[in-house]
């Protein structure tokens, strides 16, 4: 696909804060932070069919498991075309197919498993990873989580039976950002060393220093997806900022759930010229 | 009218395993994932016939329910099988989020439900389980009697697309439902014509319920008795159609009385025929230590709390 990913970037996080700032609620922090990764998945990395069907054979999947950030969930999937960008519109408005997490339950095509209630995504991910085994898809399962939904212990569970079934078709990236609503992931609870929790549980563990850089998350994905099948799971610990993209979101954890105001969001646009046409 | 008779002494939870086994020899997208319960809940002989399509996940139900759901994408149809409280009050976001509110096609099938687990006590015992589970949108919810009802509904529920909490017990108890009934999701079966009072009971209750029924002929009181295996969707129309012409009911179950299938009969019944009712259930209390018979007895949820509750009900209508 000839495209400017670049281009892609900018419109959806324009799509992001305009979308928070209509109805005045949302999580764009953490929207921000994954707005690169989400776009080099959907735009370079998976091989996906835009005629959805719930039970995806021979596509990759991926699976959104910290859901809040359904705002840059959305606007990636309208911008690759599962449905019509104009709906953006109706992000958490009464009778949306867009609810304020993603839920199967309106039909809205890309989303295959309700997420918002933290910590159960990897699970799923998990099972979809085996029913490709069963049914010998050699495609790929893609999930990312966030930093602090670790602290949810059925993230543990998921992460023993993975190593321990050899379950080598998944991807899972963790989008460390280092924060949470209560404040930084090191005050409220912090994890210790992610990549020697990783490692002892016996995952392949992959860093991506630059979460925010393209390029590097595009070099780490295609690395990632060359190791796959090899008896172990794959996790990627990518480094973010929340509220990447727009000065005065980064560098803290206030904007994780909190949506600009008119004026801000006059500066936040003003950093993030449109390119491909708001919705 | 058919007169049931115990064929002999068998558990329901086997009449789960060898459904599964029937159908891990004839539907290929059946998986069974188990947390170390397999011998309790009887899928050894799946397992062993079909070990790629067993899932042992250990001693995690939160994790077996997520992977449950996330093998429906693919075709899949997965078979949990644990203890009743770890299948319901243990993952109850996990089955709400991941299965319900994204409709996944899972069957979540759970043993030793009820008091009648026995001497293991009330931290296993849950009483609960139906209420949590019929609150549930989207939910179906089975409770079965005996052997053959339950091996029926375990074959059954494969056909049907959709999340489903599949309710059975620990201990041998009669074997009466003819094996050749056909199970059918959502319809109550007439066991006994009566006309003085109607009894519906579902579980292991349906067999007490008979049993009072022949007591109840013998001092002159007619006991219509339905089994209700399918509490959610509720058949509403068989028990109403009984109540008109019995002009009362009692309600049986091995459940507490808040949640259970009573009340749900009740809302049936306020909203249509508002009748006398009595609940055969427990009284909001956790269960404790004993035999299955011991604590039956203890609790009111056998054939001599029915009769007695008749003989009461019929002179309050």
């Amino acid at each position: 696909m000839n495209i400017n990913l670049n281009n892609i970037t900018t419109q959806v996080r324009r799509d992001i804060l305009r979308m928070v700032h209509q109805v005045n609620s949302g999580h764009p922090g953490g929207s921000l932070g994954c707005t690169e990764f989400l776009i080099a998945l959907y735009f370079k990395i998976m091989k996906i069919n835009l005629e959805f069907d719930m039970d995806g054979d021979k596509e990759d999947l991926f699976f959104l498991s910290n859901g809040h950030i359904s705002p840059v969930f959305y606007s990636v999937l309208a911008r690759r075309g599962y449905f019509p960008v104009s709906e953006l519109k109706t992000f958490r408005k009464l009778n949306s197919r867009l609810q304020g997490h993603p839920t199967t339950h309106e039909g809205l095509p890309g989303i295959r498993i309700a997420s918002g209630s933290l910590g159960q995504g990897l699970s799923v991910s998990i099972g979809a990873a085996l029913s490709k085994k069963l049914n010998k898809d050699e495609s790929l399962i893609f999930t990312l989580l966030g930093d602090g939904e670790l602290q949810e212990g059925q993230n543990w569970e998921a992460i023993m039976f993975a190593a321990a079934k050899k379950v080598d078709n998944i991807i899972v990236t963790i989008d460390l950002n280092g924060k949470q609503i209560d404040g930084s992931t090191d005050d409220v609870l912090p994890m210790g060393s992610l990549n020697e929790k990783f490692q002892s549980f016996g995952w392949k563990v992959l860093k991506i220093k630059e979460g925010n850089n393209l390029e590097k998350i595009l070099e780490t994905l295609t690395h990632a997806k060359s190791i796959t099948k090899k008896s172990k799971p794959i996790v990627i610990l990518m480094y973010t900022e929340m509220g990447n993209g727009v000065d005065f979101m980064m560098n803290t954890h206030a904007w994780h759930g909190v949506a600009p105001n008119d004026e801000q969001l006059k500066n936040a646009l003003n950093q993030n010229p449109e390119t491909l046409g708001d919705y | 009218m058919i007169k049931f008779t115990d064929l002999g002494k068998k558990d329901t939870r086997s009449g789960f395993g060898d459904g599964l086994t029937e159908l891990g020899r004839t539907n290929n997208d059946v998986v069974a994932l188990c947390a170390d319960l397999t011998g309790s809940l009887k899928m050894n002989e799946f397992k062993k016939e079909n070990p790629e399509r067993f899932i042992q996940v250990g001693i995690a139900e939160a994790n077996m329910m997520g992977i449950a759901a996330g093998l429906t994408i693919g075709g899949k149809i997965p078979f949990t099988g644990t203890f009743a409280n770890f299948s319901t009050g243990r993952v109850y976001d996990q089955i709400r989020q991941s299965i319900a509110y994204s409709n996944k096609n899972v069957k979540i099938c759970a043993s030793h439900a009820g008091i009648t687990l026995g001497e293991d006590g009330a931290t296993h015992q849950i009483l609960e389980d139906i209420g949590l589970m019929k609150m549930l949108p989207g939910m179906t919810v089975v409770n079965t009697c005996d052997y053959n009802q339950t091996k029926a509904a375990t074959i059954e529920i494969a056909k049907y697309k959709g999340p489903v909490y599949l309710r059975f017990g620990r201990p041998k108890v009669p074997n009466f439902t003819n094996e050749k009934e056909k199970f059918q999701i959502g319809k109550g079966i007439l066991m006994q014509e009566g006309s003085d009072v109607t009894i519906v009971a579902t579980g292991h209750l349906v067999w007490q319920a008979l049993k009072a029924g022949e007591e109840l002929k013998k001092i002159g009181i007619s006991a219509e008795i339905i089994n209700i295996h399918t509490i959610k969707p509720l058949d509403s129309k068989i028990i109403l159609n009984s109540v008109a012409k019995t002009g009362c009911l009692i309600s049986a179950e091995e459940h507490n009385y808040y949640g259970g299938l009573g009340e749900s009969i009740s809302r049936v019944l306020a909203q249509n025929n508002p009748v006398p009712q009595n609940l055969i259930a427990t009284n909001d209390t956790f269960g404790e230590s004993g035999t299955p018979e011991q604590l039956m007895e203890k609790y009111g949820l056998n054939s001599q709390s029915i009769i007695k509750s008749a003989s009461e009900i019929i002179k309050r209508k």
